[in-house]
């Protein structure tokens, strides 16, 4: 690869780069899905190739291709810098980079179990046998079982003198069953242990059968056809306690956007939006009750966002985004951090936070999150539950929407409680909540403690132009918010 | 770009390895650049060159209980790759347990050609993608605003041979741009399509979303509840898309999850409400036959408010007595199942100033944003309204209001139609594979449920 590196960023420079950087990435995947009994989609990918990108008359240009050969390396190079100039037509500022990045080394996703290692028929099994589970309950009209499994080689080097070699490798699973009522034109479904067909975790074959799929599954078959019967979700204002998969869509959709610095700076205000989380509000801004406490952490073990460096070659990092309810930082990249410290002077730090990840070969870093996560309290769950008097309890989304700024939102769940004098009551379908991010963490008043706090996976997470999907880890526990409008289904 | 006869070449090769009973193969190739821009200047400008091949096995199953399949991709054109693959494939067949619902490949069926190509699309420069974006930055920053998007300029191949005779090759182009123009506290939106990027009118699109901007400042709050409501085609295609995802798709019908499931061949809508799937016509981007290789028919979903039907590949087909394929398969394995990709809403005959006019409380609606469907059945959808959203009165546009949030059965808004719009508007579709084609609609008790700050 070495070789392949080196020709691309001497090119470069050689052509008039003033910065350059190359990945190289193949990456694996396979995935196994069985509906109502029957093998339906069971395959192998890969895709390899790589990409350059370069700073030439202080603007940006990116060339890719599928083709790793000499020959392509030296066309794509050529084209990248063709591109940048380009794209210095029409600059309104220098591209800044800051302190030089030049780290090398190793890294790989520790596993216990090499998810490539067990057996095609292995995982049919479980998946047969999770099915079976799911339609155990007559009224299941749909059972799907997943298994998806990923591993992605990237070489990584800059013309600062990076060279970095990293395998990631992460496991995913999960369970749904579809209950349809088609008389009264009803469905209802229930999922575990995450929503959108599977939770996903950088491990290996350990992941899944800690999920014990098999063994929850009746119990989500019941529970989707018990739906169909229940009470509708009443509309109101009242006392909202959120399971910890729903906190964790929470988090991403209402924290870990906003925060996105370049979102902020404007990059993607034609497509995902811009932050109501502006320069001025960093440690002024009230974002949270003085419980909450939110941070990036790319370090976690098992965390869908956890690496070795990210895809500027920074090195995976822990950052403190809310101390105490006040808003005191952001996912940056090492051209963000420059244009913060522009603003908000010389307290903001010099060098990336570690959050440019690029979905691919084929696609430029631009800023994701890694693990954003909400810190544990101090409540135990039966305790918090028992200290509600009357409320709500809503677990693992079933629809979520949020305005271009990150304010608005309304999300919706499969199920959910009513919480009558510190016991949990009747099963309650089709609810659905609404606020504003900082009303709505303002109105925290309890978060459950570490033993009910773990990581969950969102692999399905949208931004960019051309489309990325980024792999991003969330840290909940259950939590207890006050004055919540819910009910808003008609 | 490959050509056809070097992609014909590498998918002879790997059928004629293949041992398996019956063997698919789909190869695609892109060569596309985008250039985005925001704070008007480009800061992302990219381009790539892929082409991926994903190979399909079928083994019979020798007790007759159905067919084991397993399905492999790479993107490395080399031939001990593609056979490498070939063998990843059979050996996957071989390992799981035969699906008793698979009845077969599709066989060979007349392809219509459709032309879809533009040499000037396919060879469009780095600098002529600049001038394109700067022509809307330069007009943003002349009117102390800021300018956002992002121009794509692609080249495309899809071809789809099999073992039973198949080989379907297609070759298209894409030249798509978006913006959004910015102030201190509003915004406004833009888009166009085309097969040729000369058709692009970079000024023009520039113009509507600056005009949507200026026209928008200083937006007043407004109390949630039932409006009458005026919806530009790009809030449009989200009924066709939501209806897609929900309702569409023979596999949701046979699930009974479609909002289709029980009333086919009954009124769902209003009576001026046509919704069909075109992959051949000329007003939409053509796509002349499927992932399998099917060619593409067109299926009236809605006729005249009617539930019609859904679309079929060839899977969902098997599943049901008498019916085939129509053309609407995407790369396999797919459990979702068929999509229509090249929707149309037909038009009716009133002008986006009649509808105003003919207003007399109700909001003008540019662009939904970040729409999810709560109640599939229904089609109940949650979103936001964004970059130009304006109270009416008395028959016109009174002020800019601020963005609203609505939570509203996308089907009982269709059977609270006022009117239909006259023209029309082609917008890239799902996924960016093909395109939408609808009009404008006014449609009275539309539901919003929630207002933000700007």
């Amino acid at each position: 690869m070495r070789t392949l590196t080196d020709r691309a960023l001497n090119l470069a420079q050689v052509q008039g780069a003033s910065y350059a950087d190359i990945r190289i990435v193949r990456r694996l995947t396979q995935h196994i899905a069985v509906k109502n009994g029957v093998v339906e989609g069971l395959s192998d990918d890969g895709s390899q190739g790589f990409g350059v990108r370069v700073v030439v008359d202080g603007a940006w240009g990116f060339a890719s291709s599928s083709l790793l050969s000499a020959q392509e390396v030296d066309r794509v190079t050529a084209q990248a810098v063709q591109i940048a100039h380009a794209s210095a037509l029409f600059k309104t500022r220098e591209v800044h980079l800051g302190p030089p990045v030049a780290h090398s080394g190793t890294y790989r996703t520790p596993v216990q179990i090499d998810p490539w290692s067990v057996s095609l028929d292995d995982k049919i099994a479980l998946l047969l046998q999770a099915d079976q589970g799911l339609r155990a309950t007559s009224g299941v009209r749909v059972a799907s079982s997943t298994l998806a499994f990923w591993r992605e080689d990237k070489t990584f080097a800059n013309s600062e003198g990076t060279y970095l070699e990293q395998t990631i490798i992460e496991s995913g699973g999960g369970i749904e069953a579809v209950a349809v009522d088609v008389e009264r034109g009803q469905v209802q479904k229930r999922s575990y242990p995450n929503s959108f067909g599977r939770d996903q975790r950088t491990e290996g074959w350990e992941a899944i059968l800690a999920m014990d799929l098999p063994g929850n599954a009746p119990r989500v078959g019941e529970e989707a056809v018990a739906l169909l019967t229940a009470d509708t979700c009443p509309s109101g204002v009242t006392t909202l306690i959120l399971g910890p998969t729903q906190l964790a869509l929470q988090i991403h959709e209402s924290c870990g956007h906003p925060i996105e610095l370049d979102r902020v700076f404007g990059a993607e205000a034609s497509y995902a939006g811009t932050s109501f989380l502006t320069p001025e509000k960093v440690r002024t801004f009230r974002y949270g009750s003085d419980i909450v406490n939110l941070t990036a952490d790319a370090t976690i073990p098992g965390g869908l966002g956890t690496f070795g460096w990210d895809d500027e070659g920074v090195p995976a990092q822990r950052v403190p985004i809310v101390r105490n309810g006040i808003f005191c930082g952001y996912l940056t990249s090492r051209e963000t951090a420059q244009q913060l410290r522009d603003i908000v002077g010389t307290e903001s730090p010099e060098t990336s936070g570690g959050a440019m990840r690029a979905d691919g070969w084929n696609r430029i870093p631009i800023i994701r999150m890694t693990n954003v996560s909400l810190e544990p309290g101090e409540w135990g769950f039966d305790d918090l539950i028992a200290d509600t008097d009357d409320g709500i309890y809503m677990e693992l989304n079933r629809s979520w929407s949020i305005d271009d700024k990150r304010l608005n939102f309304q999300f919706g769940t499969e199920i959910a409680y009513e919480i009558k004098n510190g016991k949990m009551g009747r099963m309650l379908k089709n609810a659905t909540y609404t606020g504003m991010t900082p009303v709505f963490w303002g109105s925290c008043d309890a978060i459950c403690d570490a033993g009910h706090w773990r990581v969950w996976g969102t692999p399905n997470c949208g931004k960019g132009q051309p489309g990325q999907t980024a792999h991003t880890g969330h840290g909940a526990a259950p939590a207890r918010f006050r004055n919540v409008q819910v009910g808003v289904l008609k | 770009m490959l050509g056809q006869e070097r992609i014909k070449e590498i998918a002879d090769s790997i059928l004629a390895e293949s041992t398996a009973d019956q063997t698919e193969v789909v190869i695609q190739t892109t060569d596309s650049a985008l250039t985005r821009f925001a704070n008007s200047s480009i800061h992302q400008n990219v381009a790539e060159t892929d082409a991926s091949v994903s190979i399909r096995v079928v083994l019979a199953d020798p007790a007759g209980a159905g067919a084991r399949i397993g399905v492999a991709s790479t993107n490395s054109l080399d031939r001990v790759a593609l056979f490498h693959t070939l063998g990843a494939a059979l050996s996957i067949a071989r390992l799981q347990p035969p699906n008793p619902d698979f009845r077969s490949l599709p066989g060979p069926r007349p392809i219509v050609q459709v032309a879809a190509f533009s040499e000037a699309t396919a060879g469009c420069t780095p600098e002529k993608r600049a001038r394109g974006a700067g022509a809307i930055c330069l007009l943003a920053r002349a009117a102390g605003l800021v300018a956002a998007g992002a121009l794509t300029t692609a080249a495309l191949e899809l071809a789809v041979a099999n073992s039973l005779g198949v080989f379907a090759y297609h070759r298209t182009t894409q030249a798509d741009i978006n913006t959004v123009i910015m102030g201190d506290t509003s915004s406004g939106y833009a888009a166009a399509f085309a097969l040729d990027v000369n058709d692009l009118d970079f000024e023009a699109i520039g113009r509507e979303a600056l005009e949507k901007c200026v026209k928008s400042r200083d937006p007043r709050p407004l109390e949630p509840g039932e409006y009458t409501v005026i919806l530009e085609p790009y809030a449009v295609q989200d009924f066709l898309q939501m209806m897609t995802w929900t309702g569409f798709s023979a596999v949701a019908l046979q699930e009974g999850r479609s909002f289709m499931a029980g009333k086919i061949g009954q009124p769902i809508v209003d009576p001026r409400v046509s919704i069909w799937d075109d992959g051949l016509s000329p007003d939409g981007v053509p796509l002349p036959f499927d992932f399998e290789g099917v060619p593409k028919q067109r299926v009236d979903l809605i006729e005249n408010g009617v539930a019609r039907g859904v679309v079929y590949d060839s899977y969902s087909a098997g599943k049901e007595e008498g019916k085939t394929s129509t053309g609407h398969a995407l790369p396999a394995p797919n459990t979702f199942g068929p999509l229509p990709l090249n929707l149309f809403f037909g038009s009716g005959d009133a002008t986006l100033e009649e509808m105003i006019r003919s207003t007399e409380r109700g909001i003008y609606v540019t662009r939904f944003h970040y729409t999810r469907p709560v109640d599939p059945t229904r089609v109940v959808i949650t979103g936001m309204t964004r970059d130009g959203t304006f109270l009416i009165e008395k028959g016109e546009i009174a002020y800019p209001v601020r963005n609203l949030r609505f939570t509203q059965s996308y089907l009982e808004a269709l059977n609270h139609l006022d009117s239909i719009g006259r023209d029309t508007r082609l917008l890239t579709g799902m996924g960016g594979v093909a395109c939408d084609r609808m009009p404008a609609l006014k449609v009275h008790q539309f539901r919003f449920t929630g207002a933000t700050e700007f």
